[in-house]
């Protein structure tokens, strides 16, 4: 009766050209899928200057000014530098193992103050500044090595402060003059 | 006489395909995810400069770029230094400050990526770096390629 009802065949959909149709997407994401990563040199730019404050008392033995001028000449208070002694003289003035009384009196209270003009070439700028990052992170890394025995960059979030705290990284960023 | 006959393996020597749709299908969702389709127009020619102490930007969310170099005129001659944000060159710096606030405001961690020519001055940089100081965008990269 009811029940002999004949059994149908499930209606189905054919599955097999689904690799082909997968396979035609994968390869356009391939194909347009730029996996770069950015790559740069970060800083945190210090607040406006309020018009009337005046800036905090900061001795000059702690202080390093570097003035890159529009020849791309570089000055460390004062004294012309070669772009690739930055990073050692920075080194000597943050560490001052020799308590220097013209440098810096502690690596806490080492301030580096960039200035630069308006015709400073870039690449000038970005050269100086890589080498100052470069003497904070041997710094760092010399202090990591010695107190963990391994290198800054594996350390964890908390023992990275502590290290960060020993030689913070305070570098200011002047305006250029008015002209 | 004795033939010999070829021995045959009784099963089929096959690898089974049905888990392929999966695997790609898992390869394309990866793909899918990571594509970055839109890419800004440069209008500034940018050729960046190289560093050795760099660091990497992991969340690619947070990064405002802007575009400072030799503006492309036609017939591939290079103008003045400018500005490009997005799509278009801002000509009006101060406009700069307004921008950025609105974008600091939808992302409050947000990185401005400065993506300099390393032939321009740092003059153009200066004004962009003050409105970013102003609009209270003050973490900012500069751009760089790996030197090794």
């Amino acid at each position: 009766m009811l029940l002999n009802k004949p059994k149908r065949d499930m209606a189905e959909i054919n599955g097999s050209s689904m690799a082909d149709i997968a396979f035609l997407l994968l390869i356009f994401f391939l194909v347009t899928t730029t996996i770069n990563v950015d790559t740069g040199i970060g800083l945190v730019l210090p607040p406006p200057l309020d018009v009337d404050a005046t800036p905090p008392p900061v001795k000059t033995r702690n202080m390093m000014h570097i003035l890159v001028n529009a020849q791309g000449l570089v000055l460390m208070n004062e004294q012309p530098t070669q772009v690739v002694d930055v990073k050692q003289k920075l080194k000597d003035f943050i560490k001052n193992p020799e308590r220097d009384p013209d440098l810096s009196e502690s690596p806490q209270k080492a301030i580096v103050s960039i200035k630069t003009v308006r015709e400073t070439p870039y690449r000038i700028y970005i050269d100086m500044l890589d080498q100052v990052m470069g003497a904070y992170a041997e710094l760092r890394n010399e202090v990591s090595l010695s107190n963990y025995g391994r290198p800054y960059s594996t350390l964890g979030k908390e023992q990275r402060k502590i290290v960060g705290d020993m030689y913070p990284k305070k570098i200011s960023i002047a305006e250029p003059d008015k002209d | 006489m004795a033939q010999f006959k070829k021995k045959q393996a009784g099963t089929k020597q096959e690898i089974p395909t049905s888990a392929m749709p999966d695997v790609v299908f898992m390869l394309l969702f990866f793909f899918m995810v990571t594509t970055v389709l839109r890419e800004v127009t440069l209008k500034v020619r940018i050729d960046l400069t190289e560093a050795g102490n760099i660091e990497k930007i992991e969340e690619k969310r947070l990064v405002s770029y802007i575009y400072i170099g030799p503006e492309v005129l036609s017939n591939n001659r290079l103008g003045e230094d400018k500005v490009q944000i997005d799509d278009a060159i801002v000509e009006d710096i101060p406009a700069i400050r307004k921008l950025m606030y609105d974008k600091l405001l939808e992302e409050p961690r947000m990185i401005v990526s400065l993506r300099v020519d390393k032939d321009s001055e740092f003059g153009v940089l200066t004004d962009v770096q003050e409105e970013l100081k102003q609009a209270s965008a003050f973490r900012v990269n500069y751009s760089t390629k790996s030197k090794n």
